[in-house]
This record gives structure tokens, C-alpha cells and sequence, in this order.
């Protein structure tokens, strides 16, 4: 629809459409908003009322999230004058620093798992997507079926079973396990989209090249795989997000050593009462490179969230 | 890019090798790329699935793994039937389900309504309006708590703002009438893009031409909107409500962080009740029991709807 269109939306229906979606827009990014901002202000600030808008930015909430601390008597804190920035922001509220907390750790994990699965998934996806895509494979739409409908099963059901399968493997709170795990349930996404993205592959490509003398697996390799990139760096992106946010099987199957991001930090309290500033400060991290990694996929969003049946 | 592809192909072509067959034939090809796939997910979600068929008939506790195990029939698929509190559980999930999707679908529909009318600046919104779908549900749900508190929380202030209400008079998490309503203001913020963004492709795909044609034939614009519009918008708003009812009735993660499923257990949805059942009261038998009905639930209704959706594209 162009703008001379005798069908298209006048100027001030379009002006009228804009405001309305900018003040939904601007709602809706609010609460994101205050998460990041309340993890820039000092305990206080955080629970002030009325809410504050305005602030003098302190990275106390940082700060908590990455250490732990005790209370010291006042002499002893006299006799250790703080040496870096990050002491003397604890020091102020007559604490120490004693060593960093569990934060590191498991965001490390979320990292090891995330990118071990979407490894995992996308580099099976990509097989089978071919296989489906390009080779009468028998019973092809009743497994590309089954393959979608484990997505059907609730996490919590499914982690029964997995929970005694894991502890007699001895895959419990491992990260072996987790990725495994989460791989399995990216491969029906991983499936979906990426056979989506090789049939619109022309086939002529690799025929041209088989008949040139490759054989089936090099055409595989030297024709599709690149032609497919962009598919694949989007499908890995789903899944890496998928994998990342995941919680019910974190919170179910992992208890300390391979525990993730989401189910840590809700867990993070302060002293007297919850530590908002260090759980938004948590969150922050932990969703930022999620919001960034929206924005470069935005064109492949919508075939994304719907296993690629929506390609616009 | 095609040409560079097929130069790419002749140019890296040994031609010694041209038109000897080596390497594995096709069907070979294709059962080693399928099958590691296949592979693991028949061991991480059929080899469970029947597993948890078989622990349904049993009264297994996982905590106590050297326990003698017996076989109860049916009995346990017999309570959870007539258990009040399962019905109760039933009652709270299909609130959550119906009013997510009512809102979700109106609200998503209007904003890509409103989006289509192409405006100055319109995909940067649109990129801006579904950062929410794509975050942490645990952690989102987590931080609501804290916008929900009753004094310092930034939702009870606005509401109070524009309502003149106080803002400690209510509590969105901790009262009865009011907690189911928290979690389906929190879903809708989540997951109204979703609809909005399927519902988008939908307009986008009716050519303009139909619209030309019912302007010659002096349809007036609200007669376009339901003879044209919402018809062939119809099809993918059906498949986004399938997705978001298949992932409603599935919902744990948000829900559990930001209620736990209280109070009472009045936000006690399917998967929270169940978790309790599996990993907090350990009767593993019983809430393999409760796997099950739950599956087969999803599963029946997601084929029951789908049908109605192939019908509804057929049209």
C-alpha cells in the first residue's frame, strides 16, 4: 500500500495510529525501565516512597550482587580504610567485603549451558532439517509431528521422569545433563525453522553441483550450508534465548553446581529484607544481552515464535 | 547471492571427480542426519513419557527410591478426578487461559491494527514493543513482585495516581479477589506482541487490491473490516492463540515466582500443583498420574482446535 493509495490510511489515521502505539509502547517499556533503573539506586532510594524517578545513580546494587559481606565494628573498619571504589561504596554502610558471591558462577553456567545446547540443537537441527527438507524420508510428516508435539509436554511433567533417569545416570545438577536436556527440547525448534529456511533453498543449486561431481555430503557442506547461514544464526539465536531463560527444569533438576541465572537470582535477599537493587542489578545483566540479540533478529522474530508457520 | 552460489559450485568442482558417485547414496544420507535427532528425542521425551505412563500405576516415591513398589490400577487417575483441589487447580488455570488470550487478542489485535497504518516510525515501535515476550519469565515475574509491593511499588502507585485510590489499600499478590488478576495483567504485558506480531503478518498479507475492489463496489470501511479484515486475519489469529493457549496451559515459571501460587491457592495453575505434588509431597506415582491427564488434555484440545483451524483456513 503506497501513500497516493485511495485505500490507504489517511494522514491523520496514521497520525492518530502513531500516538496510540507510542504511548502503548512507552507503558509497556516501564517496568524494563525501572528494572534497570532500580538497579543504579542505593537501598533506600529502591524502596522510597513515592517510587523515585529521579536519583543519584550508585552502583551499591551491583556491588551487593557480585560479593558478600559482613557487618565490622566500627574500629575495625577505622583501622581498614577502604582501598578500591567498590569497598568504600560497602564501607559506607559499615560492611566489608569477605569474597565474591555465587552471581559469577552461575551466570557462567547459564553461559556454558546456553551455548553448549544451542551448539548442540542447531548442529542437529541442521541435519535433520536437510534430511526432511530434501530426501523423501519415510513417515516424514508424522515425525516432523512428533517432533513438534514434545513441545506440548509441561516442563514439570516431563521432569519426573527425567529426575529419576538423571539420578541413576548420574547426570543430576551436571551440566552434561542440562545441556542434553535443553538441547532435546530445542530440537523441535530447531527442526521446525531451519527446514523452513532450506526449502526456500532452490534445489537447482546443489543438483548443478552434483552433477558437477560432488558428492551428496559436499554439496551439503559447500552449497546449502552457506546459502542457509543467516537461518542458522537466527535459529541459534532462539534457541540460545530459549535455553537462557529457561526455568522449570533448571529449578527442578539443578540444585547448586549447574544451577543457572533465572532460578539464582530471585534467590538473592540482603540484609533485612530482599536487596532490590542487587536483583534488579542481576537482571539487568542477565537480560540485556537477550534485549540487544531481539533487536538484530527482529526480521526473523515472527517466523521464530511460531516454528516458522508465519514468514510474512 | 544466487549467481555467487552456483560460481562457487562450478568453480570449487574437482573435475577429475566430475560425475563419479562416491560417498554415501542419498537414503544413507538421510537416515544418518535424522537419526541422531530422532535418537535423543525418543530418549528424553518418549522413553519419560512412557515411563511416567507406567510409575501412573504405581504408588512410587522418588524420595524413597528403596521403598517397595506396588501396582494400584486406576486408583490414582480415581482421586485426581475427584479431588476438589484438582477441580479448584482446573478452575484457576482455565481463568488464566481465557482472560490472557481475551486481552491478548484484543489488545494484540488492535496494535497491529493500529500498526498497518504504516506510520513515521513504526517498526522501531513495534521492535520496542516486543522486548517484553522475549525475557526471562522467572525473572519478569520476580521483578512484578517488587512493582506490585503495596507501598513502594511503582504499579500500585500509578494505579493510585489516576485512580485517587491509597496506595497501601491493596495488594495485586496477596489478596484472593485480586491475585488471579495480577498474573493475567502480567501474561497480557508479556505476550500481547505475540498476537500483535502474527496479526501483523495476517494484514500484511491481504493485498490491496481486495480493498480496492470493495472501495468500487462503495463498501463502507466498517463493512471492509468485518467482510475483509477480520476473515483473512482470522487463520493466523487462530494459530497465535493456539500457540499462547498450548504455552498458558503449560504456564509455571512467572506464575511460580511471582505468587508461588498464592494466596491460598488461588493461582495454583496445573504445572505449580503439580510440581508440589511431584518434588514437594515426593508421590511420584500420583503425579505421574496427573502428567498424564494433563497431557492428554493439551494434546486433545490442541487436535480438537486444530481441526477448527484447517477448517477456517480452508474457507
Amino acid at each position: 500500500m503506497t501513500d497516493t493509495s485511495v485505500t490507504g490510511p489517511s494522514t491523520r489515521l496514521k497520525w492518530i495510529a502513531g500516538v496510540m502505539v507510542v504511548v502503548y509502547a512507552v507503558v509497556t517499556l516501564m517496568p524494563l525501565l525501572w528494572i534497570v533503573a532500580t538497579g543504579f539506586k542505593s537501598g533506600p532510594d529502591s524502596i522510597a516512597y513515592p517510587p523515585k524517578v529521579l536519583f543519584a545513580p550508585s552502583l551499591e546494587g551491583y556491588v551487593n550482587l557480585f560479593t558478600t559481606q559482613t557487618r565490622q565494628s566500627a574500629e575495625y573498619l577505622a583501622a581498614n580504610p577502604p582501598q578500591t571504589w567498590y569497598e568504600e561504596i560497602v564501607h559506607d554502610k559499615n560492611m566489608v567485603i569477605t569474597g565474591p558471591s555465587r552471581f559469577g558462577e552461575r551466570f557462567m553456567n547459564s553461559v556454558i549451558i546456553g551455548f553448549g545446547s544451542t551448539f548442540l540443537s542447531v548442529f542437529l537441527g541442521t541435519l535433520a532439517a536437510y534430511a526432511f527438507s530434501r530426501f523423501r524420508v519415510p513417515l516424514r510428516d508424522d515425525l516432523m509431528f512428533f517432533i513438534l508435539s514434545t513441545r506440548m509436554m509441561p516442563p514439570v511433567a516431563i521432569s519426573i521422569p527425567i529426575f529419576l533417569m538423571f539420578r541413576s545416570l548420574g547426570l543430576s545438577d551436571t551440566h552434561a545433563g542440562m545441556i542434553l536436556l535443553y538441547t532435546a527440547v530445542n530440537l523441535s525448534l530447531a527442526v521446525w525453522l531451519l527446514k523452513g529456511f532450506i526449502d526456500e533453498i532452490p534445489r537447482e543449486y546443489e543438483e548443478a553441483a552434483l552433477i558437477d561431481g560432488y558428492t551428496r555430503f559436499q554439496a551439503f557442506t559447500k552449497v546449502v550450508l552457506p546459502q542457509a547461514a543467516t537461518g542458522i544464526a537466527s535459529t541459534a539465536i532462539f534457541c540460545l534465548i530459549f535455553a537462557w531463560n529457561e526455568y522449570a527444569f533448571a529449578v527442578l533438576l539443578t540444585s547448586g553446581n549447574a544451577q543457572t541465572a533465572p532460578p539464582f537470582i530471585p534467590t538473592i535477599i540482603g540484609m533485612g529484607g530482599r536487596d532490590w537493587p542487587a536483583v534488579a542489578a542481576g537482571a539487568t545483566i542477565f537480560l540485556l544481552p537477550v534485549m540487544v540479540f531481539t533487536i538484530l533478529l527482529r526480521k526473523h522474530l515472527l517466523r521464530g515464535i511460531t516454528f516458522g508457520a508465519v514468514r510474512k | 547471492m544466487p549467481e555467487t552460489a552456483m560460481d562457487r559450485a562450478a568453480r570449487a568442482t574437482p573435475p577429475r571427480m566430475a560425475r563419479r558417485i562416491r560417498g554415501l547414496s542419498d537414503r544413507a544420507v538421510a537416515w544418518v542426519f535424522v537419526a541422531p535427532t530422532v535418537f535423543l528425542l525418543l530418549a528424553v521425551n518418549i522413553f519419560p513419557l512412557i515411563w511416567t505412563i507406567r510409575l501412573s500405576f504405581t504408588n512410587f516415591r522418588a524420595n524413597r527410591p528403596n521403598a517397595e513398589v506396588s501396582s494400584v490400577g486406576f486408583r490414582n487417575y480415581e482421586r485426581i478426578l475427584t479431588d476438589p483441589d484438582v477441580w479448584q487447580t482446573m478452575q484457576a488455570t482455565a481463568h488464566f487461559l481465557f482472560w490472557t488470550l481475551f486481552f491478548q487478542v484484543l489488545i494484540g489485535f488492535a496494535l497491529a491494527w493500529l500498526i498497518n497504518a504504516k506510520f513515521r516510525g513504526s517498526n522501531f515501535w513495534t521492535t520496542v514493543i516486543v522486548l517484553p515476550m522475549m525475557l526471562s519469565p522467572a525473572l519478569v515475574g520476580n521483578f512484578w513482585t517488587f512493582l506490585y509491593q503495596p507501598q513502594i511499588g511503582l504499579f500500585n502507585y500509578v494505579v493510585a495516581f489516576f485512580s485517587g485510590a491509597d496506595p497501601t489499600s491493596f495488594t495485586m499478590i496477596g489478596e484472593v479477589a485480586l491475585a488471579p488478576w495480577a498474573i493475567v495483567i502480567v501474561d497480557t504485558w508479556m505476550w500481547t506482541p505475540f498476537i500483535m506480531l502474527i496479526c501483523l503478518a495476517g494484514l500484511r498479507s491481504i493485498p490491496a487490491s481486495i480493498y480496492e475492489a470493495a472501495e468500487c463496489d462503495r463498501a463502507s470501511k466498517w463493512r471492509q473490516f468485518w467482510t475483509i479484515t477480520v476473515p483473512m486475519v482470522l487463520p493466523f489469529l487462530m494459530l497465535a492463540v493456539l500457540f499462547r493457549g498450548i504455552e498458558n496451559f503449560k504456564m509455571f515459571d512467572m506464575v511460580v515466582q511471582l505468587t508461588g501460587g498464592g494466596p491460598g491457592n488461588v493461582t495454583t495453575l496445573a504445572s505449580i500443583d503439580l510440581k508440589r505434588e511431584a518434588f514437594e509431597k515426593w508421590r511420584t506415582g500420583y503425579s505421574s498420574a496427573y502428567a498424564v491427564i494433563l497431557f492428554v488434555t493439551v494434546f486433545g484440545l490442541a487436535s480438537i482446535y486444530v481441526k477448527a483451524l484447517n477448517k477456517v483456513k480452508e474457507r
